[in-house]
C-alpha cells in the first residue's frame, strides 16, 4: 500500500531539516501507530503524505499503490485514496459543511471517472454516517468547522473519512483535545472502517487511543526517523518508560 | 495622494462626443433650460479624473473612451428578449417596473397587489410637462457632481414612486433597467422614491444589457426614507461586458428608520456605484453592504459616503471584492460625523481578495469626525486566498480551481448573508455561484 | 510610576498658553535681502562658498519652482504666503563658520542651554575622556538621574542649527574615530563633494513638490551624516533646529547615508520663539540605507503653535523620505508632533531593496487652532518588504488633526506586508479628527491590513482618575500618555521623558 524509503525533508522557508531518513512500509489492511515525543516530525510526515507545499523533500521516496506519491498534487492524492485527518481541522467561514462534503466527494468521483452522486443519494449517505458519529443535522448546516468545539471538529473529520472511503487513512493526533466519550465515538468510527483493503496510520503522542484502535504495528519516531518498531506491546512499554531513551538514542 | 493643481487642457474624445450629443438634443424640450444648465455645469469641469480626489482611482478621462448618443427606443420584441436576461431575482415573487433603453415600458411592468400601497408615475411624464423636480447640481459635492450633471442633461425617464405611510408591501418591488439592441447608446434615468413613515418595503434594482455593445447607463435615484420605515434596497449590476455604468443613489433617512442597501456588482467594463447617504433624523440606522466580482479588464468602483448630521445614528459598512485577471477594484468609503452628531456609531470594513498576478485593488476608507462622543472605526484588508484553507480542501480531493472558487464564494457570501432576507440572499448567492461557475448549494 | 508622576508635575507647573521655548535671542545677524529671485539663490550659494555644480543644482530647482503651484490637497487652511516677503538667509553675524565652540557667540550657546542642550559641557566632556570610559564612570556617579544607570549617560552628538546656519557640531572627533562623518551639510558640500553629489536629491528629487523644490533652491544648512560600511554609530546623533529671526524662512537640508551593514540613530528637535507673525519652515530630509543598513530617525517637533486666538505659529511644510535602497535594509521614523500652527509632513519609506523594512510611529497632538495633516507613505517595490504604521492622533480645542497615509504594493512587490493601526482621540466637541488612508495593491501576494478607530476619552476612565483625586488635566494627560504608549516606547531614551511632558503641556486648557 505505502512504502516510504529513506525520506529526508526540510521546512521550505528556513531549511530546518525535520525528517532524516525515515522508512516505513504499510501493507493493505494494516493499522500502524506512530508514536513519538513532540517535535519528532510526526505531523510533518502527515503533511508530506498529504502534499503540503511548506516542506521540501530532499531525498528518499514515497510509493503509494506502486506510484510515486510525491509527484501527485494534493487533490490527486485525495482522489487516489489518501486521507489526512488533521490535528487542527481548519475553519472555513461561508462554506457550508454539506456543500463542502458534496464538492469533495464529487470531485474525487470525477477524478476517478465515477459518476457524481445525486443530491438525495449524497444526503442519505451523510445522514446515516453522521448519526453514528453523533453529528447533528444542525452541525451539518453550519459553515465548515466554524463554531465547532474541538470534539465536534474531530468527529467531523471522521465523518469525512467515512464518507470519502479512502484506502490510506493518516490520523494526526486525532485523540488530542477529546474527552473519553468523544474518544470512544471517534475510535468506534475508525474501527468500523477497518477492512482488508484499507490501511490506517495513527499518529499519537499517547498510548490511550491505542486501547480503542488496536494497532498491528507500533513505531517510535524520534528526530525525524523511525527508531524502533514492534507490536502492540511497544506502546505499553512507552507508556511505562516514556520517550527518554529514544530521544537520546536518536 | 498629493496631486498637484489642475492645468488647462483640451477636451477628451468622450467630452467632444458628449458635447455633440447634447447639441443634437431637441431644443423645444420643455425642460431644455434645465438641461443646458446641467450640461454647462458638467462641461465646466469635464469628466472627472485622477486629480479630483473623489475620482482618484476612477479616472473617467482615461476610462471613458467615447460617449454614445441617447439610445433609440427598442422594438417591443427586442425589449422583451432583452428583459429575459434580467433574471437575477427571478426566483422571487415580485412586482416590476421596467425601463428599456431609457423608456418606461408599461406593457412589461407589473404592479399587481401593490395598487393600494404604491403610487407610481413615470418620470418621463413630468419631464414632458416641464415640471420635473431635480436636485440642483450646484449643491452636489465633487464626488457626485459629474454624474448628476450628466443625468440632468440627458435624462429621459425614471420611476416616481410613493410608498404609503405604514404600508407593508405585499411583495418586493423591482426596478429593472435593460439595454436592448446591438447599437451603442446612452440610457439616462432618474428615479425618485419616497417611502412613507413606518412603511416596510424591499426594493430591488437590476441592470442588464447585451455583451459586446458599448452602451452607457447613467442612473440617479433620490430616495426619502420616512420616520421609522424599514427598507431593504438591493442593487444588482450585471450590465454587458462593454458597458459603462454610472449609478448614484442619494438616500436621506429620517428618524428611527432602518435602511439597508446592498450593492452587487459583476457586470460592465467600467462601473461606479455610489451611495451618498444622509441621516436626517435621530436614531436611524443603515447597513450598507456590497459584493463585487471583477474579471477580465473590468474596472469596478464602489463609493460610499455616509453623512451623520444628527445624533444617535448608526451606520455599518461591509464590503467585499474578489478581483481576478487584469481587473481593478476600487472601494472608497467615507464616514462624516458632523459637530452635533453625538453618539454616532460608524463601522466600516472593506476586504479584497486578489486572485491573479495582475489584479489590482485600491482601498480608501476614510473617517472625518467633528463630534467627540462617537465610536467610529474602519478596517481594510487586501490579500490572497488563505493557503491553509486551500490545502485543507485539496487534501479532501477538491481540485485547486474549484477550491479557489468555493472560497471566493464563501468570502463574498459573508457580505451577502448580512442582507437578512432569505429570498434575496438565495438569489444573490446563486448569482455569485453562476459568475464563479460553481455548482449549487447543498442545504 | 515616575514617568506619570513627572507628567503630572509638569502639567501643574506650567501656565496655560505659555510656550516654554518662546524666548527670543538678541544677536546681530547677517541676512540676504528680502525676497526670492535668482540672485538670492546665488547669494546663498556664494555665502556658503559652494562649488559651481551646487550653485547650478540650486538654480535648476529655482527654475522649476517658478513653474510650480503650492499644493492644496491637504486638509489645512492658511492665508496665502507671500514668498517675496521673507528672508531666505539669516546667519548670526559673529559666526561665519566657527571652528570650535569658543568661536560661537555666547548668546547662542546660552539659547541652547535654555533649550536643554549644553553643547559646551558635552564638548568638554568629550575632550577630556573617550566616550566609552565616560559612560562607564558616569554610571556610578550619576545619582540623581531617573533613567536606568546603563542608559543614563548615553552620549548624543549634536548639530545645532540656528536660523539658517549650523552653529556647532559636537563630538566630531569621537565620531571621526569610528569613521562617521557628522557635520553641517554646508561643510560636507566642500569637504565631501563626491558623497554629497552622489546622494543629494536622490531620494527627494529637486522636482518633487513645491516645498521640497523651494528648499532645494534656498536651503542654507542642515546636517550631513555618513556611516561607513559595517559601522554601528557609537552614539546617538542629534540636530536641534531653532528659528530665531523675524520673517525668516528656515530651510534645512538633512542627508543621512548608512552604508552597507551600518546603523545609526538620529534625533531631531525643534523650537521657535513666540511671534505674532507666522514663520515658514520647509525642510527636506533624505535617508539612504544600503544593504543590511538601518536608520532610526526620531523627531520631537515643538515649533511655536501660535497663541490661543490662533495668531502666529510656525508653518511646518516638511518633506522627509527614506530610501531602503539595499536588501535587508530598514528605516524607522518616529515622530512626536506637538507644535506648529500648521503641519504638513509625511515621513515616508521607499522599500526598494528585497526584504527591506519600513516603520512609522507617530504621535500627533493638536490643540488651540493647530492644523495637522500628517502621515506616511510606504511604497513597496522590492520582494518580501514589510512595513508597519502606528499612528496616534489626539485633537483638542479647535484644532483639526488628519492622518493621511499611503500604502502601495507595486507589481513586483511579491510577499509585501503592511500593518496599519491608526487611532484618533477627540477631546472636546469643537475639534476634528480625520483619517484618510490610501491602500493600493497591485500584487496578489501582498497582504495589507489596516485598522482605524476614533473615539473620545471614556467617561469611565476619566471618572476613575478623578475619583482617585486627579484633576481633569492630570487625568487627560495620564490617559493620553497611555493612549500613545505604543509609540512613546519606540522613542530613544532622550525623548521619552520630554514627550510625556510635552503631551501634558500640549493639552493644557483642553478640558473644562
Amino acid at each position: 500500500m505505502l512504502e516510504i524509503d529513506n525520506l529526508h525533508a526540510k521546512v521550505a522557508e528556513d531549511d530546518t531539516e525535520i525528517l532524516r531518513g525515515l522508512s516505513l512500509k504499510v501493507g493493505p489492511g494494516e493499522v500502524h501507530a506512530i508514536m513519538g515525543p513532540n517535535g519528532s516530525g510526526k505531523s510533518t510526515l502527515s503533511y508530506i503524505l498529504a502534499g503540503k507545499e511548506d516542506y521540501d523533500v530532499t531525498d528518499g521516496s514515497i510509493t503509494y499503490k506502486g506510484e510515486d506519491l510525491l509527484e501527485m498534487e494534493p487533490d490527486e492524492r485525495a482522489a487516489a485514496g489518501v486521507f489526512l485527518a488533521f490535528q487542527y481541522p481548519i475553519e472555513i467561514p461561508g462554506v457550508g459543511t454539506m456543500t463542502f462534503l458534496k464538492t469533495a466527494m464529487n470531485a474525487q468521483r470525477r477524478a476517478r471517472g465515477e459518476p457524481e452522486l445525486t443530491t438525495p443519494d449524497f444526503m442519505r449517505q451523510v445522514r446515516e454516517l453522521a448519526g453514528a458519529l453523533n453529528i447533528t443535522p444542525d452541525m451539518l448546516k453550519r459553515p465548515l468547522n466554524v463554531g465547532f468545539s474541538g470534539g465536534e471538529k474531530k468527529r467531523n473529520e471522521i465523518l469525512q473519512m467515512a464518507l470519502l472511503a479512502p484506502s490510506l487513512c493518516v490520523m494526526d493526533e486525532t485523540d488530542s483535545g477529546l474527552d473519553i466519550d468523544a474518544l470512544r465515538i471517534v475510535a468506534d468510527g475508525v474501527n468500523r472502517m477497518r477492512s482488508p483493503e484499507r490501511s490506517i496510520i495513527v499518529i499519537t503522542h499517547y498510548q490511550r487511543l491505542l486501547e480503542y484502535i488496536v494497532p498491528d504495528h507500533v513505531h517510535v519516531m524520534s528526530r525525524g526517523r523511525i527508531v524502533k518498531s514492534g507490536g502492540r506491546e511497544l506502546a505499553l512499554e512507552l507508556e511505562e518508560n516514556g520517550y527518554a531513551e529514544y530521544v537520546e538514542a536518536a | 495622494m498629493m496631486a498637484g493643481a489642475e492645468r488647462t487642457r483640451t477636451r477628451t474624445r468622450a467630452e467632444e462626443a458628449l458635447a455633440r450629443n447634447f447639441a443634437a438634443l431637441a431644443s423645444d424640450d420643455a425642460v431644455h433650460e434645465m438641461r443646458s444648465q446641467a450640461f454647462d455645469a458638467f462641461m465646466e469641469k469635464g469628466l472627472p479624473h485622477r486629480r479630483v480626489e473623489d475620482w482618484k482611482y476612477t479616472d473617467l478621462r482615461a476610462l471613458m473612451s467615447d460617449a454614445p448618443p441617447p439610445a433609440s427606443p427598442a422594438s417591443p420584441q427586442a425589449a422583451e428578449e432583452a428583459l429575459a436576461r434580467a433574471d437575477v431575482f427571478a426566483g422571487i415573487d415580485r412586482a416590476r417596473i421596467v425601463f428599456v433603453n431609457g423608456q418606461f415600458l408599461p406593457a412589461l411592468s407589473d404592479l399587481k397587489g401593490l395598487e393600494e400601497d404604491v403610487e407610481f408615475a413615470s418620470f418621463g411624464r413630468f419631464l414632458a410637462g416641464g415640471g420635473a423636480l431635480l436636485v440642483a447640481t450646484d449643491q452636489a459635492d465633487e464626488a457626485e457632481a459629474p454624474v448628476l450633471a450628466l443625468n440632468g442633461a440627458f435624462v429621459t425617464d425614471g420611476a416616481v414612486l410613493r410608498i404609503r405611510e405604514g404600508a407593508k408591501l405585499a411583495r418586493p418591488l423591482e426596478i429593472v433597467t435593460v439595454y436592448a439592441g446591438a447599437e451603442p447608446g446612452l440610457q439616462t434615468l432618474r428615479h425618485q422614491v419616497s417611502v412613507g413613515d413606518g412603511a416596510e418595503a424591499v426594493i430591488l434594482q437590476s441592470y442588464v444589457g447585451p455583451d459586446d455593445v458599448a452602451y452607457h447607463t447613467n442612473a440617479v435615484t433620490d430616495v426619502r426614507i420616512g420616520k421609522g420605515a424599514k427598507v431593504k434596497w438591493v442593487k444588482a449590476q450585471e450590465e454587458g461586458n462593454k458597458a459603462v455604468h454610472l449609478g448614484l443613489d442619494l438616500p436621506r433617512v429620517d428618524a428611527d428608520a432602518v435602511f439597508d442597501p446592498f450593492l452587487f456588482a459583476a457586470g460592465s467594463a467600467v462601473a461606479r456605484a455610489e451611495i451618498r447617504l444622509i441621516f436626517d433624523g435621530e436614531g436611524a440606522s443603515a447597513g450598507i453592504r456590497g459584493a463585487t466580482i471583477a474579471r477580465g479588464r473590468q474596472h469596478l468602483d464602489t463609493t460610499l459616503i455616509v453623512d451623520h448630521a444628527v445624533p444617535e445614528c448608526t451606520s455599518q459598512e461591509f464590503f467585499k471584492a474578489a478581483i481576478d485577471d487584469e481587473a481593478k477594484g476600487v472601494f472608497q468609503g467615507r464616514i462624516n460625523v458632523w459637530r452635533d452628531a453625538q453618539k454616532t456609531e460608524g463601522k466600516m470594513m472593506s476586504q479584497a481578495l486578489l486572485l491573479s498576478e495582475s489584479a489590482e485593488f485600491d482601498n480608501k476608507p476614510e473617517l472625518e469626525i467633528f463630534a467627540d462622543d462617537v465610536v467610529c472605526g474602519h478596517g481594510a484588508t487586501c490579500g490572497q486566498i488563505d493557503e491553509e484553507m486551500l490545502f485543507f480542501m485539496r487534501s479532501r480531493g477538491v481540485p485547486m480551481e474549484e477550491a479557489e472558487r468555493l472560497l471566493v464564494h464563501a468570502f463574498l457570501a459573508e457580505a451577502i448573508e448580512e442582507i437578512a432576507d432569505e429570498d434575496v440572499i438565495e438569489a444573490l448567492e446563486a448569482r455569485t455561484r453562476r459568475w464563479l461557475s460553481l455548482a449549487s448549494e447543498v442545504r | 510610576m515616575p514617568a506619570v508622576q513627572e507628567t503630572i508635575e509638569q502639567v501643574k507647573e506650567i501656565d496655560v498658553d505659555k510656550y516654554k521655548y518662546g524666548f527670543e535671542t538678541f544677536i546681530e545677524s547677517d541676512r540676504a535681502p528680502k525676497g526670492l529671485d535668482e540672485s538670492t539663490v546665488r547669494f546663498i550659494s556664494a555665502k556658503k562658498g559652494e562649488p559651481e555644480w551646487m550653485t547650478e543644482w540650486r538654480l535648476q530647482a529655482f527654475e522649476r519652482w517658478l513653474t510650480m503651484k503650492e499644493p492644496s490637497w491637504a486638509r489645512v487652511k492658511y492665508p496665502k504666503i507671500d514668498y517675496q516677503d521673507l528672508y531666505y538667509y539669516s546667519a548670526p553675524k559673529s559666526m561665519s563658520g566657527p571652528n570650535s565652540l569658543d568661536e560661537v557667540d555666547p548668546e547662542i550657546l546660552r539659547t541652547y542651554e535654555k533649550l536643554g542642550i549644553p553643547l559646551r559641557e558635552q564638548e568638554i566632556l568629550a575632550g577630556v575622556r573617550p566616550a566609552v570610559e565616560a559612560a562607564d564612570s558616569d554610571a556610578d556617579s550619576d545619582d540623581d538621574s531617573d533613567a536606568p544607570a546603563a542608559e543614563g549617560t548615553r552620549q548624543v552628538a549634536v548639530d545645532a542649527v540656528f536660523d539658517s546656519v549650523s552653529v556647532a557640531t559636537t563630538f566630531k572627533k569621537e565620531l571621526a574615530k569610528a569613521g562617521v562623518i557628522f557635520m553641517p551639510i554646508s561643510e560636507a558640500i566642500r569637504e565631501y563633494p563626491d558623497l554629497v553629489r552622489k546622494y543629494l536629491g536622490s531620494v527627494v528629487p529637486i522636482t518633487d513638490n513645491f516645498f521640497a523644490t523651494l528648499n532645494s533652491a534656498v536651503f542654507s544648512d542642515g546636517s550631513f551624516v555618513y556611516v561607513p560600511k559595517g559601522v554601528r554609530c557609537p552614539m546617538e546623533l542629534s540636530t536641534y533646529f531653532r528659528i530665531n529671526e523675524r520673517n525668516t524662512g528656515q530651510f534645512e537640508r538633512t542627508l543621512i547615508i548608512a552604508d552597507e551593514g551600518s546603523y545609526v540613530s538620529y534625533l531631531e528637535g525643534c523650537t521657535a520663539p513666540m511671534r505674532d507673525e507666522n514663520q515658514l519652515h520647509a525642510a527636506v530630509v533624505e535617508l539612504i540605507a544600503l544593504d543590511d543598513a538601518e536608520i532610526k530617525y526620531s523627531t520631537v517637533q515643538n515649533w511655536y503653535p501660535g497663541d490661543k486666538e490662533g495668531k502666529g505659529g510656525v508653518y511646518n511644510f516638511v518633506t522627509k523620505r527614506g530610501d531602503c535602497r539595499g536588501k535587508n535594509s530598514k528605516i524607522s521614523w518616529t515622530q512626536v508632533e506637538t507644535g506648529s500652527a500648521i503641519t504638513w509632513k509625511y515621513p515616508s519609506c521607499i522599500l526598494r531593496g528585497d526584504n527591506s523594512e519600513g516603520e512609522f510611529y507617530s504621535i500627533a497632538i493638536s490643540n488651540g487652532h493647530q492644523q495637522i495633516d500628517s502621515g506616511t507613505k510606504m511604497i513597496h517595490l522590492g520582494k518580501n518588504t514589510k512595513s508597519r504604521i502606528i499612528s496616534k492622533g489626539i485633537s483638542a480645542g479647535l484644532s483639526n488633526n488628519t492622518y493621511r497615509g499611503l500604502v502601495s504594493a507595486h507589481r513586483k512587490a511579491s510577499g509585501a506586508r503592511n500593518f496599519t493601526q491608526c487611532d484618533s482621540l477627540l477631546i472636546g466637541g469643537k475639534c476634528g479628527a480625520h483619517t484618510v488612508p490610501y491602500i493600493e495593491s497591485k500584487n496578489a501576494s501582498a497582504v495589507f491590513e489596516h485598522e482605524a478607530t476614533t473615539s473620545k476619552i471614556s467617561d469611565d476612565q476619566m471618572f476613575y482618575c478623578l475619583q482617585r483625586g486627579m484633576s481633569e488635566e492630570e487625568a487627560v494627560a495620564l490617559i493620553v500618555n497611555g493612549f500613545a504608549r505604543e509609540v512613546i516606547q519606540k522613542l530613544p531614551m532622550e525623548f521619552m521623558a520630554e514627550t510625556q511632558r510635552l503631551i501634558g503641556i500640549s493639552l493644557e486648557g483642553s478640558v473644562g
